[in-house]
């Protein structure tokens, strides 16, 4: 959800709103008179220059031969050659694939669901069974991402899991669901479906409940059917909101379902689940090649960063207020 | 007029609330299957005799009931230091006339956009000496940019005459803070610390990546090797031969036992949650 900003977020809005008797005062009194404001802020700004600013810094390991007992200045400049290597390795082909392919399936599966059962539960008259469901479906949405794995495992596992259980008794036979690579993607979108198909529909039916019931009467009385209800007056009514998450979701599929695609990821299934963070991890972390896989790093950060100001300049273009 | 439904409207009434009720469903069997089974003492499909086995074998292993201390340990302090933290700078950053506010602002947002990345991160975790510590899971994410703009967004929403008559009294900075700006954002507060507990108590990546020592792991990483890693007993590893039944009942009462405390604060997370989302979202 962290994608959904209200544009009072917009950070040139102090300026406008700057009271003029306030400007007159020469900068370093109003700077001492409001010390201790700053000094509130002092321990979170430190946060954000130690733990996300100097990284942002410590990316010139991508330019470098980076050596832990050299240090980063010390360490031999190596110019693109890790950004060279990078993109010729047949890696290279395989991330972006396995990238391009789950976000596709998100897109395709993962949100129309979402919309359809806002859609679904919007139609839904009776209050009480409305919120229970809504109370249902909003569960998984809470669990770590290792305990809904954990229970996907335990339950298509082949060794006493329920499903290859009940497939044997009907005479299939057993399915490796989770080794089998041909079975990788079915499964990561059925769990992002699970845990938080429920959840997605928070926003959809937020804007649901918005949409004018005059509409609804006028065209009733027109003689319009639900379905044409549905199709004239709720789908129109909500289309800013569906373009605008579609997008910003577009933007930020690259950070999407890293926490879940680690804990799927194995040995077996590597060529169809492996990606860009990963393969930074399994590279950098396990094997110790630091400066290669930062440079990984930097070509994802840099990818998301032009996809979320693209999908930020899209959302625009649809006459919507954009997010940054 | 509006209350004559035609039969294809009642038709699809039924289809819905069926297929609704089927979703509800779906969302809550596989939990209720592991926590039922968790307390079974056969593997079948259908459980038959009622045990606690699992869960006395589990509490009784060390490192399980460690693993719980840290998780809960972490969640506490995390929780209080990422709410003090994001209140403080919020705070700060509601003051519209404050000089240099947009640029802080922008710094904030900057981290939205861009990061360095796991590994130059992972080396700043080293170099302030924090691998191997649980301070690992607490400080490297200390602040949420999102969570920290919300929470601006609300404080700037509390009526200043407010805070300016308070002022005008002679009250200081830090009584306006705690005696009317906090108090009067109370709802809000009990969200975000929600948000950021459940946060806290469901990560694993970062114990995993700035991690080593086996006595620190919080519950998420002892649950993944126990079930996704495979990696046999939590407790001795000779031990586990001894126990008479199925291993994956040992694996669900882990399950069990690390949800619990989600299942238990989720009648307030539903609350809370929602409105939360639509505190930040666009239109609501």
């Amino acid at each position: 959800m962290s994608q959904v900003i209200t544009k009072d977020a917009l950070p040139t809005e102090s300026a406008v709103s700057t009271p003029i008797v306030a400007a007159k005062k020469p900068l370093a009194i109003r700077i001492w008179k409001e010390r201790w404001l700053y000094l509130f802020m002092l321990p979170g700004l430190l946060y954000f220059i130690i733990y996300k600013y100097v990284p942002m810094w410590g990316m010139l390991m991508a330019f470098k031969n980076y050596q832990p007992h050299l240090g980063l200045w010390a360490s031999e400049w190596v110019g693109f050659r890790h950004f060279e290597r990078f993109f010729t390795e047949p890696e290279f082909g395989m991330l972006l694939k396995n990238t391009v392919i789950i976000a596709v399936l998100d897109l395709v599966i993962f949100f129309p669901v979402t919309i359809i059962l806002a859609l679904m539960l919007n139609e839904i008259r009776k209050s009480v069974f409305k919120r229970t469901i809504q109370t249902f479906v909003y569960v998984p949405h809470f669990l770590s991402w290792v305990v809904v794995v954990g229970i996907f495992y335990i339950i298509f596992g082949t060794e006493g899991g329920i499903i290859n259980a009940i497939l044997e008794k009907l005479g299939f036979g057993t399915i490796d669901f989770l080794t089998d690579s041909e079975w990788f993607r079915p499964m990561i979108v059925l769990q992002m479906v699970w845990k938080d198909a429920g959840w997605g529909t928070v926003i959809f039916l937020a804007a649901l409940a918005g949409v004018d019931s005059n509409l609804y009467e006028a065209a009733s009385m027109d003689g319009a059917s639900r379905w044409r209800q549905l199709w004239h007056v709720t789908l129109p009514s909500i289309r800013s909101v569906i373009v605008i998450l579609l997008i910003l979701r577009l933007g930020n599929f690259l950070d999407l379902g890293f926490e879940q695609i680690f804990l799927m990821v194995n040995a077996l299934n590597r060529e169809v689940g492996e990606v860009f963070d990963t393969y930074v991890y399994r590279v950098g972390m396990q094997q110790g090649q630091f400066s290669y896989s930062a440079a990984v790093g930097l070509f994802k950060s840099a990818v998301a960063f032009v996809l979320v100001l693209g999908a930020n300049w899209l959302a625009k273009k649809f006459g919507e207020e954009g997010v940054y | 007029m509006i209350e004559s439904r035609s039969l294809g409207s009642k038709i699809f009434d039924i289809f819905n609330h069926t297929f609704l009720l089927l979703v509800g469903l779906i969302a809550l069997l596989p939990f209720v299957y592991i926590v039922v089974t968790s307390f079974s003492a056969t593997s079948d499909l259908i459980p038959t005799k009622f045990t606690t086995e699992a869960y006395q074998y589990i509490f009784s292993a060390d490192t399980f009931t460690k693993s719980l201390l840290v998780s809960v340990f972490v969640t506490l302090v995390g929780t209080f230091v990422q709410l003090a933290l994001s209140c403080l700078m919020a705070y700060s950053l509601s003051h519209t006339h404050l000089p240099g506010r947009s640029f802080f602002l922008m710094m904030v947002l900057i981290t939205m956009l861009f990061s360095g990345g796991m590994i130059p991160t992972y080396f700043v975790v080293q170099q302030t000496g924090l691998l191997n510590s649980l301070w690992a899971l607490i400080i490297p994410n200390a602040i949420s940019a999102f969570y920290l703009i919300i929470l601006k967004n609300f404080f700037q929403s509390i009526p200043g005459e407010l805070k300016e008559s308070a002022k005008i009294d002679g009250a200081h900075e830090l009584t306006v803070l705690f005696r009317i700006v906090l108090p009067l954002s109370l709802p809000a507060l009990a969200a975000f610390g929600l948000f950021y507990a459940v946060g806290i108590w469901n990560q694993y990546f970062n114990a995993i990546l700035y991690i080593s020592d086996p006595a620190l792991y919080p519950v998420q990483v002892i649950l993944r090797q126990l079930i996704i890693l495979s990696s046999g007993a939590i407790g001795d590893s000779s031990s586990i031969e001894t126990i008479p039944y199925h291993g994956q009942s040992i694996q669900m009462a882990v399950i069990v036992v690390a949800t619990l405390p989600i299942i238990i604060l989720y009648p307030f997370l539903q609350k809370h949650f929602a409105k939360g989302v639509l505190l930040g979202s666009v239109k609501g």
